[in-house]
């Protein structure tokens, strides 16, 4: 390595504080330039934003009485969308494991865009549980040393610790890696080896302790299941490539980043198991449930057949089970498994699946019937579903914005050292 | 102009019309922040504040209720008394479903008026079951009604309380005399504990609570029935500011009926000892292992 260091245009090391404020400004440069489909793209992104940021004030001004959910059913679509944005965030290391673990030099040229996503998703899966608080002004309290603490015997303490540990994990790795290429030094294996292969392990951390928060809770018994952490890694490993596949592909044809081939039919393979591991275990809880039948299965029933003529989640879940059921046949259809659309309309179908099942289809029915076997439904309010349109646009937007700066540097578009390799 | 220039131009046009929307977008929520003082915003947790402090909480409360809401009120800070633990036993033979015990709760504890806010909901229930999936809580007509029995369920002050188990912030905890308490300053209103509660016990405020001046309870308690803030979970606490004082609970005052029981558990002349003793009692969902301190039992 440090032979290499006459050739580098950066040498002593209190520079950094020249070039890192640089390399800061040039990110910001790069957000706001491109052509006119990114302003098209980021126009109306913030558009959508915009109109989340305003129901949110409302609610915060009115109250959580804007939202439909009640003493009943106290955690509703926001829960529903933390939990399924944890689990994308957790899939993004399906391109991790291979990159590194396996040496898939193809996956390793690619892999921050797996990684950026994870930074999304988890900066989406934290809004969603700050817009869910009743008072986010007392965000404070949580902070240990100022606030008061409850770890570790609160799982929410422990969720806290394991999505911003995993935040500042990838926001290292990515950074690291683009900084690093943009004043032209050559990576030092110490500073990001250590940092993937810890988040290889965090990344499972996360949806397991996001399913112990629900799991722990003896007072409800669809989540007091010990299949919920295994079906919530599985169904990861489902939307994570889903998303990286069709993100992959945009890139390929929008960004001037070469895509291989290899990563994106990994990932096929990838998913082309999970989906059939995640109805598998779907299986599983269904027969449990509905075999043993009785008061214990009653959410269950709610759910998938309505209980009393109430029926508002029955749409829901079998839409998901039949969007999961055809994009896991699609994706073992001789016809289909080798077109390119084909797999891509699996995508888009499974991802949706998973959005409901382990949104709507999980954190619902907990609630229905309630603790005391009180059946009162729930259905999202106009602002829920505004601040849920916003928070995704804002992850969306991210996302955009991290790789199209990964790109220009990582391309040498954009850096102080002009160096080729990488 | 250069295209550098000119392209410089639109997007500083773009960024600051998008500020501007940004900002416009969310003006609502100064009704929220208007409301809140600094000094609440920076008010530690209940147990840390000193002495000298609580004074400061309790008169700047009381200030802000004769400010907001036109009414005077008075807030004290009753600590439990060594040598009390309270329980609390209620008999189902007697209980008639009056609801008098849910209306007198929703007096004492200056609950929200819309919503018609109690502590405690009464089941009406099936003779020949225990199983709330044959219960109801919105009857609406004489009672007692035939075939059926009543069962009013309020927090249980569990001894191994799931709801302060949960809390990230330890915004709610068990006192020394057994009673779960919430800091309303503190809660960030996350709701884990409303999961978490096998029983129903927990409220949260939707809303800011409603409640004319003229019918606001002016003997009020910092951890009981101080009108609640928007946005945090609330619950039964025994009436502390009641009880501490050596006073029944509203309900208990309340029941025609002669249903309910409440006292001290260690005291061996108490009615609650002598029900303990004497009938066969039993909890709710006693298989979670939440050791209720409210007891049922059947004559």
């Amino acid at each position: 390595m440090a032979a290499q260091s006459p050739s580098l245009p950066i040498q002593d090391e209190d520079s950094h504080l020249v070039t890192y404020p640089r390399f800061l400004w040039e990110c910001v440069k790069i957000s706001f330039d491109g052509g006119p489909l990114f302003y098209a793209w980021m126009t109306a992104l913030t558009a959508i934003a915009l109109v989340g940021a305003n129901a949110w004030a409302n609610q915060m001004a009115e109250g959580m009485v804007l939202t439909n959910m009640t003493d009943h059913v106290s955690w509703g679509l926001y829960i529903a969308n933390f939990t399924f944005g944890v689990g994308l965030a957790a899939g993004a290391v399906m391109m991790v494991i291979p990159a590194y673990l396996y040496d898939d030099r193809e996956m390793h040229d690619v892999v921050i865009v797996g990684e950026l996503l994870a930074i999304s998703a988890i900066i989406v899966s934290l809004a969603f549980v700050i817009v869910d608080m009743g008072r986010p002004d007392r965000l404070w309290h949580m902070i240990p040393g100022i606030g008061r603490f409850h770890w570790p015997i609160s799982m929410l303490t422990w969720d806290v610790i394991v999505l911003n540990g995993y935040l500042l994990l990838n926001l290292h790795i990515t950074g690291y890696m683009v900084y690093s290429r943009f004043i032209g030094k050559p990576l030092n294996r110490r500073w990001y080896i250590p940092f993937v292969f810890l988040s290889v392990v965090w990344a499972i951390s996360i949806h397991t302790v996001t399913a112990f928060l629900y799991t722990g809770l003896g007072s409800r018994p669809f989540w007091n299941d010990a299949i919920i952490a295994p079906r919530f890694i599985a169904s990861a490993f489902v939307t994570g490539p889903a998303f990286l596949i069709v993100a992959l592909r945009l890139i390929r044809r929008i960004a001037n980043l070469s895509i291989p081939d290899g990563a994106i039919d990994t990932l096929t393979s990838i998913l082309r198991v999970t989906v059939w591991i995640n109805l598998f275990l779907l299986t599983s809880e269904v027969f449990t449930q509905f075999y043993t039948g009785g008061t214990h299965a009653a959410a269950a029933r709610y759910l998938y057949l309505g209980i009393e003529g109430k029926t508002a989640l029955v749409p829901w879940i079998w839409t998901a089970i039949g969007l999961n059921l055809a994009a896991a046949i699609l994706l073992v259809t001789p016809a289909s498994r080798e077109r390119r659309q084909g797999v891509l309309l699996a995508c888009v179908l499974t991802f949706a699946g998973v959005w409901i099942e382990k949104g709507m289809g999980m954190i619902v029915p907990a609630f229905v019937p309630s603790t005391m076997h009180e059946l009162v439904e729930y259905v999202p309010s106009l602002t829920e579903w505004k601040l849920t349109a916003g928070i995704w646009a804002v992850g969306i937007g991210i996302f955009t914005v991290s790789v199209k700066i990964s790109a220009h540097v990582l391309t040498g578009r954009s850096g102080l050292g002009k160096r080729k390799e990488f | 102009m250069t295209d550098v220039t000119r392209r410089a131009a639109i997007t500083g046009i773009g960024a600051t019309l998008g500020a501007a929307a940004f900002a416009k977008a969310m003006e609502p929520i100064q009704k929220f922040t208007a409301d809140l003082s600094l000094d609440q915003f920076l008010q530690q947790h209940y147990r840390e504040l000193t002495p000298d402090e609580i004074e400061k909480v309790l008169r700047r409360i009381e200030e802000e209720t004769l400010r907001d809401r036109g009414a005077r009120v008075s807030v004290a800070d009753d600590r439990p008394i060594p040598g009390v633990q309270f329980g609390y036993a209620l008999n189902l033979s007697v209980c008639n479903g009056c609801r008098k015990c849910a209306e007198a709760c929703h007096q004492e504890n200056n609950h929200d008026r819309p919503s018609n806010q109690s502590y405690i909901r009464v089941f009406e229930m099936a003779q020949g079951s225990l199983d709330f999936e044959h219960a109801n809580t919105t009857y609406d007509h004489a009672v007692p009604a035939p075939g059926k029995y009543y069962m009013p369920v309020q927090c249980l002050q569990c001894d191994d309380a799931p709801c302060v188990a949960v809390c990230p912030v330890e915004a709610t905890w068990k006192e020394e005399d057994g009673i779960v308490v919430i800091d309303y300053d503190w809660c960030i209103g996350c709701r884990y504990c409303e999961a978490a509660c096998p029983y129903h016990a927990r409220r949260f405020n939707w809303t800011k609570p409603e409640i004319e001046a003229s019918e606001i309870n002016p003997d009020q308690g910092y951890l009981s029935n101080r009108v609640r803030p928007q946005g945090v979970v609330e619950k039964c606490h025994f009436c502390l500011h009641r009880t501490r004082r050596g006073k029944l609970p509203a309900c208990a005052e309340a029941c025609p009926t002669g249903a309910r029981v409440f006292g001290n558990l260690l005291d061996p002349e108490s009615p609650i000892r002598w029900v303990l003793d004497n009938k066969r009692v039993f909890v709710l969902k006693e298989e979670l292992g939440t050791r209720p301190r409210f007891f049922y039992f059947f004559d």
